[in-house]
C-alpha cells in the first residue's frame, strides 16, 4: 500500500476540541482505499479524538471530514451507517442480549417500519458471525462471555452493518495477549480478503507496526509521520513521538520493524 | 442475577418474520405477542369485575346482559355512564404509563427513570394544583394547567441534564431532586388554598378512578390515540439507544433526536394520564420491568408495557374497591403500597447486580 492510494477517507484540517480544550488544531490525517490505518501515538496525543471525528461521534469545531469526497455531517446518519462503521472502546451491551440478537443489531441502518427483517439481513448477519467464529454462540447471552469473546461479537455486529470502512477504537484494550492477536489477525483478515477499509487505535507500537499498512502517528495533535510502518518507524521516530529510547530491529517473524525499548541503564545514560 | 436463556434451540423461535410482497417484511416474537394477549384476556375480564362492581353488585354475566342492553334504567345508568367511563379511564391511563414509563427507562438506561420518581408527574400535579388554588379553574383548564406542569417539568428536567445527553443516573438524579422540590410547592400550594379548593385539590394528592367520566375519557382517548403509535414507532431507536450514545450514533441513529422525541411523547402521556386521573403512582415504574420479565425481550416492548400497565390499573382499581369493607380507596394508594414494595425489591436487586 503506498501513501498515495486515493483516500477515502480525510480529516481536511479539522480543530478538534470538548468544550474549550484544545485537542488537535489544524490536523490532516487520510486514510488510504482498502489499507489497514493505524493511529499511534502516546496517551492524550487526540488518537481516540481524531478516530471519533471520523466517524462523526465528534464535530470538528473547524475544517471537515470527507468521505469519497463527501462532507459526512452533510450525509443522513443512517446512509453514513451503511458506509462507515464503528466500533467504540467500550460498547455496551443491552441487558441480557444474545449474542445472535447483538449482532443483528448492526443491520439497524438497513431496516426500516416496514422493513424490519429482510432475507438479506438473516445472511448477513449468518455470514458475519461465521467469520468473526462466534457461530456456536448465537443462542448464549452476551454478559456471559469471555472478553475476547465478547470483542469478536462486536465485531460481528460492525460486520454485519456491511461497510466499507470500518472504524475500531483500541479493539485490543483489556485483551490478554493471545486475545489480542486473535482480534488483530482477524482485522487483518478482513482487510485482506474482504477487501475493506479499516482504522483502528492500537496502543501497541509492535502490533501496529506488524499489521498496519499505513501507520499514523501523533503527538500533541500532529502528525509526526504517516506511510507504511517499514519506512516510517525509526528509533529517532518512537524517541520523537514516544519520548521512549529505543533500538528498532526486524521482526523475526514478519520482517516488520520491531521496536525494541532500551534498558533501564541505557535510559539513563542518555537522559542523564 | 440468574434467568433462563432467552431462547433455546429446538423451543419457540424468538422471532418470527412476516414477509411481504415489495421486499417489505414485519418482525414479531411470538412470547411477546402471547404475553400481550394474555394482558388483555386479563384487562378484559377485570373490566366486566369492575363493571359490576360498586353500590349494586352485579354478576360478569349479568354485567354482560347490561352491556346488551338487557336491563333496568337505574343498572343501565349505573353501568353506562358511571362504570364504564371510569373502567375505561383505568385501562386507558394504565396503558399510558406503561408505554411512557417503558420509554423514560429506555432513554434513561435505568429501571428507575420513571415518570412518578423523577418529576414529571410531580409537575403534573404542580400545574393541577396551581389552577384549582390560585385560578379557581374547572375541569377543563385544570387538564390543561396538568400537561402544562408535566411539559414544563420535562422541559426544565431535560435542561439541566442535557450537558452529557440526559442518560443515565444523571437523569434520575436530577428528576429525584425536581420531584422532591415539586412535592413540596405541592404541599405549599395546599396550606394555601381555602377550604374548597383544599378540598378538590386533594385529589391530585393520590390518584384515583372514583367518579371518573366521560369527560375525562374522550381528551385521554384522543390523547393516547395521537401519542401511542407515535412511540410505539420509536420503538426500535429506543432499543439502539440502549447501546449508548456512540454505538447508536455509529449505527445511524440520532441519540440526541431519539430521546427528545420519546421524552416528549412520555412526557405528554403522563401528563394527560396524571390530569384524568391525577398521580396513580409505580404504574410506570413497575409495568415495564414486569413485562419485559415475561416477554424476556432485550429491548423496550412497549406494546407488552401498555398491556401491563392496563392489567394493573385495572387491577388496582378493583381491589381499591374490595380491599376495605366499609371505604373504598383511591387506586392510587394501592398502586401506592404495591409500587412501594416493588420499588425496595427493585432497589434490592440493583444492588445485588452492582448497578446501584
Amino acid at each position: 500500500m503506498t501513501p498515495s492510494a486515493p483516500a477515502r477517507l480525510t480529516a481536511d484540517a479539522v480543530t478538534l476540541r470538548y468544550d474549550r480544550s484544545v485537542v488537535a488544531r489544524d490536523l490532516t490525517v487520510a486514510v488510504p482505499d482498502r489499507s489497514f490505518t493505524v493511529i499511534v501515538g502516546p496517551n492524550a496525543c487526540g488518537k481516540s479524538t481524531l478516530l471519533r471525528a471520523l466517524s462523526r461521534m465528534l464535530r470538528p469545531s473547524e475544517g471537515r471530514v470527507l468521505l469519497d469526497g463527501e462532507e459526512i455531517s452533510t450525509l443522513p446518519a443512517k446512509r453514513l451507517a451503511r458506509r462507515l462503521g464503528l466500533l467504540p472502546q467500550t460498547p455496551v451491551a443491552p441487558d441480557g442480549i444474545t449474542v445472535g440478537d447483538l449482532v443483528a443489531r448492526g443491520r439497524y441502518p438497513h431496516q426500516g417500519l416496514l422493513r424490519q427483517w429482510s432475507r438479506e439481513d438473516e445472511r448477513v448477519v449468518t455470514e458475519a458471525m461465521a467469520a468473526t467464529g462466534v457461530t456456536d454462540l448465537a443462542e448464549r447471552r452476551v454478559d456471559e462471555l469471555s472478553g475476547g469473546q465478547r470483542q469478536r461479537i462486536w465485531i460481528a455486529m460492525a460486520l454485519a452493518q456491511q461497510t466499507e470502512l470500518l472504524l475500531l477504537d483500541e479493539p485490543t484494550t483489556y485483551l490478554d495477549i493471545a486475545h489480542q492477536i486473535d482480534i488483530l489477525d482477524l482485522c487483518a483478515r478482513l482487510h485482506e480478503e474482504e477487501g475493506r477499509t479499516l482504522v483502528a487505535v492500537l496502543h501497541d507500537l509492535n502490533h501496529a507496526a506488524r499489521y498496519a499498512t499505513h501507520l499514523v502517528a501523533l503527538r500533541e495533535g500532529r502528525v509526526v509521520a504517516q506511510g507504511a510502518p517499514g519506512d516510517i518507524i525509526t528509533a529517532d521516530l518512537v524517541e520523537d513521538v514516544f519520548r521512549l529510547p529505543c533500538r528498532v530491529i526486524e521482526d523475526p517473524e514478519t520482517g516488520t520493524p520491531l521496536v525494541v525499548p532500551a534498558a533501564r541503564r541505557r535510559a539513563a545514560v542518555i537522559s542523564g | 442475577m440468574t434467568r433462563l436463556p432467552l431462547r433455546r434451540r429446538g423451543s419457540v423461535p424468538a422471532a418470527v418474520t412476516l414477509r411481504l410482497p415489495g421486499r417489505l417484511s414485519l418482525r414479531a416474537r411470538p412470547r411477546g405477542a402471547v404475553v400481550v394477549t394474555a394482558l388483555a384476556l386479563a384487562t378484559t375480564a377485570l373490566v366486566l369485575l369492575l363493571l359490576g362492581t360498586g353500590q349494586e353488585q352485579l354478576g360478569p354475566l349479568e354485567v354482560v346482559r347490561v352491556l346488551n342492553g338487557e336491563a333496568t334504567p337505574t343498572q343501565w345508568f349505573l353501568v353506562h355512564e358511571l362504570r364504564y367511563p371510569r373502567a375505561l379511564v383505568a385501562v386507558l391511563v394504565g396503558a399510558a404509563l406503561g408505554i411512557a414509563g417503558a420509554a423514560f427507562q429506555s432513554v434513561s438506561r435505568n429501571p428507575l427513570g420513571s415518570p412518578d420518581i423523577i418529576g414529571f408527574t410531580q409537575g403534573s400535579v404542580t400545574g393541577a394544583l396551581t389552577v384549582v388554588v390560585l385560578f379557581g379553574g374547572g375541569p377543563g383548564t385544570v387538564a390543561a394547567g396538568a400537561v402544562a406542569g408535566g411539559l414544563a417539568t420535562g422541559a426544565a428536567v431535560h435542561l439541566l441534564t442535557r450537558r452529557g445527553g440526559a442518560q443515565g443516573y444523571r437523569l434520575v438524579l436530577v428528576g429525584i431532586g425536581a420531584a422532591a422540590t415539586l412535592s413540596a410547592a405541592n404541599g405549599y400550594l395546599l396550606t394555601r388554598a381555602g377550604v374548597d379548593e383544599a378540598a378538590r385539590g386533594l385529589m391530585w394528592l393520590t390518584g384515583s378512578f372514583q367518579g371518573r367520566d366521560w369527560t375525562q375519557f374522550w381528551p385521554l382517548l384522543a390523547a393516547c390515540a395521537l401519542l401511542v403509535p407515535a412511540l410505539l414507532t420509536r420503538g426500535p431507536a429506543l432499543g439502539l439507544l440502549e447501546m449508548g450514545d456512540d454505538t447508536a450514533r455509529a449505527l445511524g441513529g440520532r441519540p440526541e433526536h431519539i430521546r427528545l422525541t420519546a421524552l416528549t411523547g412520555a412526557v405528554l402521556l403522563t401528563a394527560a394520564a396524571t390530569a384524568a386521573a391525577g398521580p396513580v403512582t409505580f404504574v410506570a415504574l413497575a409495568a415495564p420491568q414486569l413485562a419485559r420479565r415475561l416477554t424476556r425481550a432485550t429491548g423496550p416492548d412497549l406494546p407488552a408495557a401498555a398491556a401491563m400497565g392496563a392489567a394493573l390499573t385495572t387491577a388496582a382499581d378493583w381491589t381499591a374497591q374490595h380491599a376495605l369493607a366499609a371505604v373504598t380507596l383511591p387506586a392510587g394508594a394501592v398502586t401506592g403500597v404495591l409500587g412501594g414494595l416493588y420499588l425496595m425489591w427493585l432497589l434490592h436487586a440493583e444492588r445485588r447486580g452492582g448497578r446501584l
